[in-house]
């Protein structure tokens, strides 16, 4: 096993960079398996470099039900924004700022955080403070703001601090 | 017009359907780039096309592959990963840059310090 | 008649994207600032990748995707190196 973990620091990563060599491929001849592997081996040995913070998902479950429910919430924000962008003057006028505070703390739980907010079009990552703990971000419909601090924490991070910390 | 592949009636139906959704709404993203007033709200309007509008693009171009070539082809699904991972990176970058500028030359369209944060009750 | 409604819908399509890059375009050119500019070249590009795929589902040929590809991972690398020059001024530190 500490052998193996030698060879191949990442196994994860190792397997990541492989399928992604074999699609861009498209087929799976031994010629392409191996120099596949080789270069995923190479990515491996590039990432021991730098070292990562290891990361550890401890909730399978929990994933799976947030990409459940980030799955639901992109296909309702793309309709809000699109109702938004089409409607008329006063509903375009209504962005603004607002800052919220996080309990989460881990680097990949942040970073997820990050692309679920991106990926739910009328909420954008602006900063995020580690030393106030505060993420400042701008909203499209900045009506109620408890109303995104209670999308964002209840909905989000509870699940987020569940599968990360 | 011509040498479009011929595929089942069903998933020329669906591919047409999913092709035109994502081209629509990337339209209305785009759109929104032109309608929105300020520069905070325009950073909205790409992630339109680029979460939706590319996700159906994608599994319309994964069904006619997979059907042409009657093996499942998801190479399409490096793409989505793609724009997934790049999207906030580039978004996050511009709205931080435009932030800097915007305290620096003291324009007022961007607050001079962060607003109290909101306590969830 | 299957090949006539995939033809005429991707023609729409990439019609509707065409109009899309436009829009981009029209953004990229009035601007008014710098980050106008670069948000609208972004769109643009994700708009064209877009097109690329739509025409590679009408040439049934997987060539296009490599381009489409080719095209995100250009788009990404202009716009992070551009919004790294408005935040310092210098695109190499």
């Amino acid at each position: 096993m500490s052998a193996l973990r030698r060879v191949v620091p990442y196994p994860l990563l190792f397997l990541a960079l492989l399928a992604m060599w074999l699609l861009l491929q498209q087929s799976v001849a031994p010629g392409t398996l191996i120099f596949g592997a080789l270069v995923a081996l190479g990515g491996c040995w590039a990432m021991v470099a730098l070292s990562p913070q290891p990361a550890r998902i401890r909730r399978i479950g929990a994933a799976v039900r947030l990409a459940g429910r980030v799955f639901v919430d992109v296909f309702r924000s793309n309709l809000a924004v699109g109702t938004i962008v089409l409607g008329g003057e006063h509903r375009r006028t209504h962005s603004g700022f607002m800052t919220l505070r996080l309990e989460l703390t881990n680097r990949y739980g942040l970073a997820v955080l990050a692309i679920v907010m991106t990926c739910t079009p009328g909420t954008l990552w602006v900063h995020y403070d580690p030393m106030r703990r505060t993420l400042l971000l701008h909203v499209l419909d900045l009506v109620d703001e408890s109303e995104w601090v209670r999308l964002i924490k209840l909905r989000y991070e509870t699940l987020l601090l569940e599968i990360f910390e | 017009m011509s040498g479009a592949p011929e595929l089942p009636l069903w998933a020329a139906l669906l591919v047409s359907f999913l092709v035109l959704a994502g081209a629509v709404i990337t339209l209305i993203g785009a759109v929104g780039l032109l309608r929105l007033p300020d520069f905070y709200s325009r950073t909205h309007a790409p992630s339109l096309g680029a979460t939706l509008g590319v996700g159906c693009i994608l599994v319309g171009s994964m069904i006619t592959f997979s059907v042409l070539q009657s093996r499942f082809l998801v190479h399409e699904l490096l793409i989505a990963t793609f724009v997934t991972i790049t999207t906030p990176v580039t978004l996050m970058l511009l709205a931080r840059a435009a932030l800097y500028r915007d305290r620096v030359e003291r324009t007022g369209s961007a607050p001079e310090t962060d607003p109290e944060p909101t306590e969830l009750r | 008649m299957s090949a006539m409604i995939l033809a005429w819908s991707l023609t729409i399509a990439q019609i509707l994207l065409g109009l899309a890059m436009a829009c981009a375009a029209v953004r990229f050119t009035i601007g008014p600032r710098a980050q106008d500019r670069i948000l609208g070249m972004d769109t643009f590009y994700i708009n064209a990748m877009l097109l690329f795929l739509t025409i590679g589902i009408g040439s049934g040929r997987t060539l296009y995707f490599e381009a489409a590809l080719v095209i995100g991972l250009l788009g990404f690398v202009a716009t992070v190196a551009l919004a790294k020059f408005l935040m310092r001024g210098e695109v190499i530190e």
